[in-house]
């Protein structure tokens, strides 16, 4: 056991998927051939200036109701000055000391505990541009297209405790922010990106331990993998008779080491001040009420309604809620199937198992929600076994027919048929005397067998339980 | 009289009753350009783009090199903006094109408008077409200098803390600083964003009116711009003050005013008193700060507008020879070192130590606290003025080279004019008279934001019954 305690606060940044860019009319998309989705504001050319995009606005009150957040009316933005070529004006356009966004928090599971996530503030700025370095080394180029891009900043409180809390957080809001809708969250892509800063101090000790911040994490993963390194570094270094310094650090994902990249003493003077070209304003409590009203329900409130309405266990209402076109999906299927229970097993059973096979995502899959209950009907009522149910399902995803076109066309129907399977039941007792003495004196588990040799000569599309209720009338009444 | 002589307003009169084509008139101006330029200097480069003639209002009109023109070089008269072609057209230039106006060429500025004199622009400075030994005022020298000289019907200038009416009084016309929000900034190269203004610079106040309704109103690209409706101003052309109430601020008339200007300033006082305006002695306890606190604010807001000229996307970029710390510092300090000049660098400085942390409080935050104390001022004496009277500059024209080496001296001759910005109210300078080294005097009027109607009557008044705006220089 470890004699230190790790103390961790994580900034996200995340990109508001809004149709135009923060600032300029340019549209806010994703994987243009370079600097062909810029304009003269967004490229920061002489004389333009900004005009603030409602929609990012919304988009940010909107990500801090979720995170239980006070809204700040009062809305101004600041210019953070320093020079890198991504950045065309030489200063980004942020927020300072009005964030859209602060005080708020976020419940979290981790283990088999609750815990609450303080949110310090959120805020709203424009995403710089991308450095490509030629591989060669001989120069950089710069692509403007993501110049612009809405961003909300979205900094916690030092108030996790391990790596694995800080990883639960990420997934908790990364949740959240897929349920408002308001961004795609996707790593890959940059639109979510986290910086996370930690330091270490001996236990029962008040006073913060020296910190460090760590960037260019590129994946949750990551993030936990990288502070687990940086919490051992910390606690060699101190252990070591040693200090740790305050400073940026790289995560280096391919070697799993920090490396230094700027020190406290480099470290920028922004030069914040009030952006005159935004005329800071106040909103209307209205605007944030009707915000408020259209928020959709949260995880959260989910799962718990989850368990209560449609009777799930917690297991099942885990795997719906992780995803939120699963949840929707869910209570479609809802709506016209009523054994919710069922609905779920199939949808945390074998969909999932095609989701992951198939590495779709629900929405590209050729199935409705209509599609996958007149399935499971099938399979309640018999005609197709449970077994049999599951190859449907992909013939389904694979041919895009329906469960019955499928039944039909593959001759997959279970033979409930009396007088069919008797004939097969009769074969089968006049080729099995011994078995059915077993069961006549007294051992109906025996019928077992006989099941499974009438089941072979159907070829397996016989219904299993009516057969064993015809092998038992039969003997008995033999 | 020859044709470029004419105002704007006898242009169009004459165009209107077909006895003059609005080519001739184009040509008639750009020969005059030919003829003197050589000598005022006010012309950086001749449009490229030839106009068609077949708008409403074809008056040939200069342009200040900060504003956008499209497929022009603009250049803020700085070696850094060299070969900067400007992709679109400024607000302001819209509306002129639109209107019909003539573009005959982008004319001479301080450097990025850091500069009460013409003589920090890269191109080297302007003269006053009355006296060619002297500045014609600054940053929109070359605005006023064209126009005074007959090389423009009228133009368009930017004011941040008078450098409209300073040069405007400097070269004995009319220049008006709208109220902040009432001409869109869409295409200014910003030098302070909340104190800048682009405005007219005419040969009297009746252009001044045709050219404000040209450029005024709000723009949706220009947070800043305020939607109000714009009037016709020409309405507002009527002579006479009886009743106004015009104030005087007793602050204004300090040490270091030139007694002519004083003379002139107070002459003025008398007519407007004979013409049945009450006059009324003020006060503005802060303006005394006034220009400390504009050379905070603006400083500070002019250090970030200039980040952008960092040599990576147009403009000219340098490299040193030699690496001296990496490829991408050494392009920035290099490009920088070389495109700015003296007074820029000045103020880049300034305004970053003002809004560096730890200094943050104590002078950029402090500037804008003074700053609402002198519009308070303002608002104040509004309640019992129609509009304020002042001298527009301490002193008339100065010498060439004169103030070049002493900048607070320098910074000083904006003392007047620096109040109007802060508290974002409209300004205007009209001449009124003469000193006797033969240079024009200015006085300045201000009033209530979006009252630039009442500056236009009383200064038109006042044209009505002098004739300072009549005379031409001799050049």
């Amino acid at each position: 056991m470890s004699q230190f305690e790790t103390v961790i606060g994580l900034e996200v940044h995340l990109q508001l998927s809004t149709k135009t860019k923060i600032f300029c009319s340019c549209a806010n998309v994703f994987g243009c051939p370079p600097n062909t989705n810029v304009c003269p504001v967004c490229l920061g050319l002489p004389g333009t200036l900004p005009v603030l995009n409602h929609q990012a606005l919304l988009s940010g009150i909107k990500v801090g109701l979720a995170l239980n957040a006070q809204i700040n009316e009062f809305i101004k933005f600041d210019r953070k000055n320093y020079y890198y070529p991504d950045l065309p004006k030489g200063y980004q356009i942020s927020q300072f000391d009005f964030p859209v966004a602060k005080d708020g928090f976020l419940n979290i599971k981790t283990g088999n505990a609750e815990k609450r996530i303080g949110i310090k503030r959120a805020h709203l700025e424009e995403d710089a541009g991308k450095l490509v370095h030629d591989a060669s080394g001989s120069c950089s180029l710069v692509d403007y297209n993501r110049t612009g891009t809405p961003l909300i900043e979205i900094v916690t409180e030092a108030d996790m405790r391990s790596p694995q809390e800080a990883y639960d957080y990420l997934n908790t809001l990364k949740l959240t922010l897929q349920y408002l809708g308001v961004s795609d969250c996707d790593m890959e892509k940059g639109s979510l990106r986290c910086d996370a800063n930690v330091s270490i101090r001996p236990i029962g000790q008040k006073e913060l331990g020296t910190k460090t911040e760590l960037k260019n994490i590129n994946s949750f993963k990551a993030v936990k993998t990288a502070l687990e390194y940086e919490v051992r570094r910390h606690e060699q270094v101190i252990l070591a008779g040693g200090k740790v310094v305050q400073e940026t650090l790289l995560w280096n994902d391919e070697k799993a080491i920090t490396i230094t990249m700027r020190s406290k003493e480099q470290a920028h003077d922004y030069r914040y001040f009030p952006d005159p070209d935004l005329v800071p304003f106040t909103i209307d409590y209205k605007v944030i009420d009707s915000v408020r009203a259209e928020l959709p329900e949260l995880p959260q409130a989910k799962f718990q309604r989850f368990l209560s309405q449609y009777g799930l266990s917690d297991y099942d209402a885990n795997i719906l809620v992780a995803d939120a076109a699963m949840s929707h999906f869910f209570e479609e299927a809802a709506k016209e199937y009523p054994q919710a229970k069922k609905i779920a097993n199939w949808m945390g059973g074998p969909v999932l198992m095609e989701l992951n096979h198939r590495k779709l995502a629900l929405n590209e899959l050729k199935l409705t929600p209509k599609s996958l209950v007149a399935l499971i009907a099938k399979v309640e009522e018999g005609v197709v076994s449970n077994l049999a149910g599951k190859e449907v399902l992909t013939m389904m995803l694979d041919e895009g027919k329906s469960a019955e076109q499928i039944i039909q066309e593959k001759g997959l129907a279970q033979v409930s048929d009396d007088s069919a399977l008797i004939a097969i039941i009769d074969e089968v007792i006049a080729q099995n005397a011994a078995v059915v003495e077993q069961i006549k004196s007294g051992k109906p588990a025996a019928a077992g067998f006989l099941v499974g040799q009438a089941m072979k000569k159907s070829g397996g599309k016989a219904n299993p339980k009516k057969l064993n209720e015809l092998i038992t009338r039969r003997i008995s009444g033999a | 009289m020859s044709l470029y002589q004419l105002t704007s307003h006898a242009l169009l009169d004459l165009i209107k009753s077909r006895q003059v084509g609005a080519r001739d008139a184009y040509i008639a101006v750009q020969e005059r350009i030919k003829a003197v330029d050589p000598k005022v200097k006010a012309y950086v480069r001749m449009a490229t783009v030839q106009p068609d003639f077949t708008g409403a209002l074809p008056v040939p009109i200069a342009i200040k090199d900060n504003l956008c023109t499209k497929q022009e070089e603009i250049t803020c008269s700085s070696r850094i903006l060299k070969g900067f072609r400007s992709p679109y057209d400024a607000g302001v230039i819209e509306r002129v094109k639109q209107s019909g106006g003539t573009i005959l060429g982008i004319v001479n500025m301080d450097e990025f408008a850091f500069g009460s004199s013409c003589e920090t622009s890269c191109y080297g400075p302007t003269f006053n077409p009355w006296n060619l030994q002297c500045v014609p005022g600054g940053s929109s020298g070359g605005s006023a200098a064209s126009v005074a000289a007959d090389e423009a019907m009228w133009a368009l200038g930017s004011d941040t803390g008078g450098s409209i009416r300073q040069p405007a009084a400097f070269c004995g016309i009319v220049g008006l600083k709208p109220t902040y929000g009432r001409v869109s900034r869409y295409g200014l190269i910003a030098f302070a964003s909340s104190l800048d203004q682009i405005g007219p610079l005419t040969k009297d106040v009746h252009d001044c009116a045709l050219l404000m309704n040209i450029i005024s109103g709000y723009d949706e690209r220009d947070s800043t711009s305020v939607n109000e409706p714009v009037p016709d101003y020409t309405k507002a052309l009527v002579n006479d003050v009886k009743g106004l109430r015009i104030g005087i601020p007793k602050e204004a008339f300090v040490d270091g005013l030139d007694p002519e200007v004083r003379k002139s300033v107070e002459d003025a006082l008398e007519l407007y008193k004979k013409l049945g305006a009450t006059i009324k002695e003020v006060s503005l306890p802060h303006t005394p700060y006034a220009v400390a606190t504009y050379y905070i604010v603006a400083t500070a807001e002019a250090s970030s507008n200039l980040a952008r000229f960092d040599g990576v996307r147009f403009g000219a970029r340098k490299q040193p020879t030699q690496v001296r710390k990496n490829a991408l510092v050494d392009m920035y300090e290099e490009t920088r070192s070389q495109g700015f000049g003296d007074e820029a660098k000045r103020r880049i400085m300034l305004g970053t130590y003002a809004l560096s942390s730890g200094y943050y409080d104590a002078y950029y935050l402090r500037g804008q606290k003074v700053r609402t104390l002198i519009k308070n001022d303002l608002d104040e004496v509004f309640k019992d003025c129609d509009c304020v009277l002042t001298p527009t500059s301490p002193t008339v024209a100065f010498k060439v080279g004169e103030k070049v080496s002493d900048p607070l001296s320098m910074y000083l001759s904006d003392i007047y004019t620096i109040p109007a910005n802060l508290a974002g109210i409209p300004a205007i300078s009209i001449p009124c008279g003469f000193s006797k080294s033969g240079l024009p005097i200015g006085m300045q009027l201000m009033g209530k934001a979006f009252d630039e109607e009442m500056l236009l009557r009383v200064s038109y008044t006042y044209e009505q019954n002098t004739e300072w705006h009549l005379k031409k220089p001799n050049l």
